[in-house]
């Protein structure tokens, strides 16, 4: 799997599902690097084949959406877009 | 951010971009560097895809499927009335141009794969529906311009996109 790992405080099992042309996306993974938590992100857009329709299939199970930033934490919260209050809640940070 | 293009480029596309924008009475958005970095992605969705998809949401490659996503994307005037900016925030109302509001995050509006399919057979039959008009008519699902005629115009005089942004209306 193509996910890349920031190291950083373990608040839990966090993935940022992201596209690399995507301000949002960029303000989102900048906002989890300033808070210094451990993450897990991936550029669905520069996927290619079956490993893209696989990461597609789990964002939709998160956010049938499919929409962009979208994180999971814990295999149970999930934050769509860039919302700064509910990521910080959501990772008490 | 992908970087394949020169800052020259760059410069120059954000120029067009916002002439044309303030040509038509649109606003690009002030924050200089995000619109900057919403040009870039754009132009990288350009060399991959061959059109400017939305940077903010996952293209097919498949034109016809992304038509609806192609900047300006068919949510944009909604967007810009109901929260203030389009949903990657690359368009932004006066106001907010002008620093007297700030614009509200913007859901994504835009209907999931299975929905889309829906509008579109719904759209293919309106336009084979029998009326007594002389004219059909036209209706640019970016801007909203409409027109009687036999077919849609080459490129809309209002808002500069494509043919295959019309659909039928009447």
């Amino acid at each position: 799997m193509a996910m890349e790992h920031v190291p950083g405080v373990d608040r839990g099992r966090v993935i940022l599902y992201a596209l690399s042309t995507c301000g949002w996306c960029a303000r989102t993974k900048q906002l989890l690097t300033d808070l210094g938590v451990g993450f897990s992100y991936v550029y669905v857009d520069l996927l290619a084949g079956e490993e893209r329709d696989r990461v597609v299939r789990e964002v939709e199970h998160w956010n049938p959406k499919l929409s962009f930033p979208t994180v999971v934490v814990d295999d149970a919260k999930v934050i769509v877009g860039f919302r700064e209050n509910e990521i910080r809640e959501a990772l008490n940070a | 951010m992908p970087d394949g293009t020169s800052n020259g480029d760059l410069d120059r596309f954000t120029n067009d971009l916002d002439l044309e924008a303030e040509a038509g009475g649109y606003h690009l958005n002030p924050d200089r560097e995000f619109t900057r970095d919403l040009v870039r992605g754009l132009l990288a969705n350009r060399e991959r895809y061959g059109y400017i998809s939305c940077p903010c949401r996952l293209a097919s490659g498949k034109r016809e499927d992304d038509l609806d996503i192609i900047c300006p994307c068919d949510y944009r005037d909604p967007d810009l009335a109901d929260y203030g900016a389009c949903y990657c925030a690359l368009y932004v109302t006066a106001d907010v141009e002008a620093g007297l509001s700030t614009p509200d995050p913007v859901p994504e509006r835009r209907p999931p794969p299975a929905e889309r399919q829906r509008q579109k057979e719904e759209r293919a039959a309106a336009g084979r529906a029998p009326g007594d008009l002389k004219y059909p008519v036209w209706r640019c699902r970016v801007c909203g311009y409409l027109c009687a005629r036999g077919e849609p115009p080459e490129t809309c005089p209002i808002c500069r996109v494509p043919r295959d942004r019309f659909e039928r209306f009447m």
